[in-house]
């Protein structure tokens, strides 16, 4: 992990990402055994594949703020987790240059039988800080969440808001080359809400590049200023937020003053 | 459908810097051995993530029991001292031969069926870590490893204890202890890894996994002693017994048993090992270069 000098950047060259999907019996030796013994059938050797993304291609460099639209099942997650290498692709190149923090699940490394404190320095390890770097943040995070004396229960015993407010706590402290959000950061109180959104903004900005997934304008607006469209496993569109989000929404698409006047109303 | 103003996602690629192709990678990926050693390299850098998930897997299996870990030592004495007794009379063995030999042996055994038996699930048990999170797989084997190896650790208090009772006739030779361990976590690691690979693809090889180790444990002498059953002067049982020497646990519970217990050590145990950690580790090498990118797409 000392790639800190180096410049961050995703460069990803006709990426696909394939599943294969192997049902209960393709997944068992006893077919592939067989099938070798029986000779070549057809329906037997082919295991159905899934093309989740065709042809990525991705230029992406240190500070690219960029937001990922289209509907459920376009590929946003999936894209988000080739960017992150968790994926590599199975034909075509992926080339990543930087410390990724993905963040698509806030309870992922997180155990409810320990103590919040020690949630908050394992959930840093997971993210690629070291237990030193973490037990600096130790105190800010705390803070943050307003959790007190509750941080030393187990985390079972929190709510699903508490635990939340813990995982942002951690996500939001941590220094990112490249930050890849993934939707679904946003169950809170508005009050809580609106201290998160700014610390966001801040990780926002000390990171060198942001992939965000999302589906509210207003986050995206707040956040990024290009955009990629994904629908069905392809990039659809790459570029200026504003002219991907009318490319993207239709007839749907809003200006931005108009739907931050409508949000305005709406909290009042 | 198009409008205009958006860059197409081809033009976009156009426009591009033609030196990115150039840049050292910062993460080997691809089917190379250059990849597959990164994988090992950098999962190894990450001692405190991993170091911290073994002890945290150790005290989660205690949590809120009263005498926590202690649990781990006293299941292991308690063991030892029933199947001792039972075994010292079954085979009209001294109770200060038997005991001793079945305790070393269930310690190393336990390490061992540990590697296995948790080996085969260590990528499937561990799906939301590694569809979340871009770490190197080694991680999960070397948390695996490290966690038996605590547990290895605290089943050693049981035999200090041991020594106490039954005095063992202990030489510096000994300390080849040592040596012998690091080869036994060494295997342990490649055999979780390989099988944790295989049993991602084809998840039958749980359940076989499971069943050979079940088969090995009456297999090895670890309630029996071999040599005994080997000098016996009924040839049908010293000939069945000498089959023993087929059986790749034999040497590695030997490399460790024989310096805890003070006895000779045999040369044939330590080749056999480390050809089978040679051989054992290539394989893996083999497989992980080749199947290393797969395993987040199987699991």
């Amino acid at each position: 992990m000392s790639q800190t000098m180096q410049q961050v950047s995703i460069d990803t060259r006709g990426a696909c990402v394939d599943f294969p999907i192997f049902d209960a019996r393709s997944r068992s030796l006893k077919k592939t055994v067989m099938g070798l013994v029986g000779g070549n059938i057809a329906s037997n050797s082919k295991v159905p594949i899934i093309e989740a993304l065709r042809n990525i291609d991705v230029h992406l460099e240190h500070g690219a703020r960029v937001g990922l639209v289209g509907h459920n099942g376009a590929g946003k997650s999936t894209l988000l987790r080739l960017l992150s290498g968790i994926y590599e692709p199975t034909r075509g190149s992926a080339v990543i240059n930087g410390r990724v923090a993905p963040v698509f699940d806030l309870g992922v490394g997180m155990d409810p039988e320990v103590s919040g404190l020690e949630n908050i320095i394992v959930r840093g390890l997971f993210l690629g800080m070291t237990r030193k770097e973490m037990e600096a943040r130790v105190d800010d995070i705390a803070d943050f969440t307003e959790l007190g004396d509750f941080l030393r229960m187990p985390l079972r015993t929190y709510s699903t808001g508490m635990r939340v407010r813990l995982a942002l706590g951690v996500v939001t402290s941590i220094d990112p080359e490249i930050l890849l959000l993934d939707e679904g950061i946003g169950a809170v109180d508005s009050a809580f809400l609106d201290k998160s959104k700014k610390r966001l903004k801040e990780l926002v900005e000390r990171s060198g590049l942001l992939v965000f997934a999302s589906h509210s304008d207003a986050f995206l607006r707040d956040l990024c200023d290009t955009a990629i469209w994904m629908e069905h496993g392809q990039i659809k569109a790459h570029g200026d937020l504003e002219d991907v989000l009318k490319a993207y929404k239709g007839d749907d698409y809003r200006t931005p003053d108009k739907t931050s006047r409508e949000r305005g109303s709406a909290e009042a | 459908m198009t409008v205009p103003a958006v860059v197409p996602a081809d033009v976009e690629q156009q426009v591009a810097p033609g030196s990115v192709g150039s840049v050292a990678t910062a993460q080997l990926t691809g089917s190379t051995f250059g990849a597959a050693v990164s994988d090992l390299r950098r999962g190894w850098e990450q001692r405190s993530l991993w170091g911290h998930l073994g002890w945290q897997d150790i005290r989660q299996r205690y949590r809120r029991s009263f005498l926590g870990p202690i649990w781990i030592s006293l299941t292991m004495a308690v063991t030892a001292i029933a199947l001792g007794t039972l075994y010292a009379g079954l085979f009209d063995n001294d109770l200060a031969t038997q005991l001793p030999h079945v305790l070393v042996g269930f310690i190393v055994w336990g390490f061992i069926s540990g590697c296995i038996n948790e080996g085969a699930e260590v990528f499937t048990s561990n799906v939301g870590l590694i569809t979340h999170l871009p770490a190197p797989l080694s991680v999960h084997i070397y948390r695996l490893v490290w966690r038996q190896t605590l547990f290895f650790a605290h089943n050693l208090v049981v035999y200090v204890v041991m020594l106490f009772i039954f005095h063992q006739d202990l030489k510096w030779t000994g300390l080849a202890v040592i040596p012998a361990f690091l080869l036994l976590a060494l295997n342990g690691a490649w055999a979780a890894l390989l099988l944790g690979i295989v049993a991602t693809r084809f998840r039958d090889f749980v359940p076989i996994a499971q069943s050979v180790v079940q088969l090995a444990f009456f297999l090895t002498p670890i309630v029996w002693i071999y040599d005994e059953l080997a000098r016996s002067p009924n040839p049908a049982i010293a000939e069945r017994a000498k089959l023993a020497e087929f059986n790749p646990f034999l040497h590695f519970l030997e490399i460790v048993r024989a310096p805890l217990l003070g006895q000779d050590q045999q040369l044939r145990h330590w080749i056999v090992v480390l050809a089978i950690t040679v051989v054992g580790w290539a394989l893996t090498m083999v497989v992980l270069r080749r199947y290393r990118a797969r395993v987040s797409y199987w699991v």
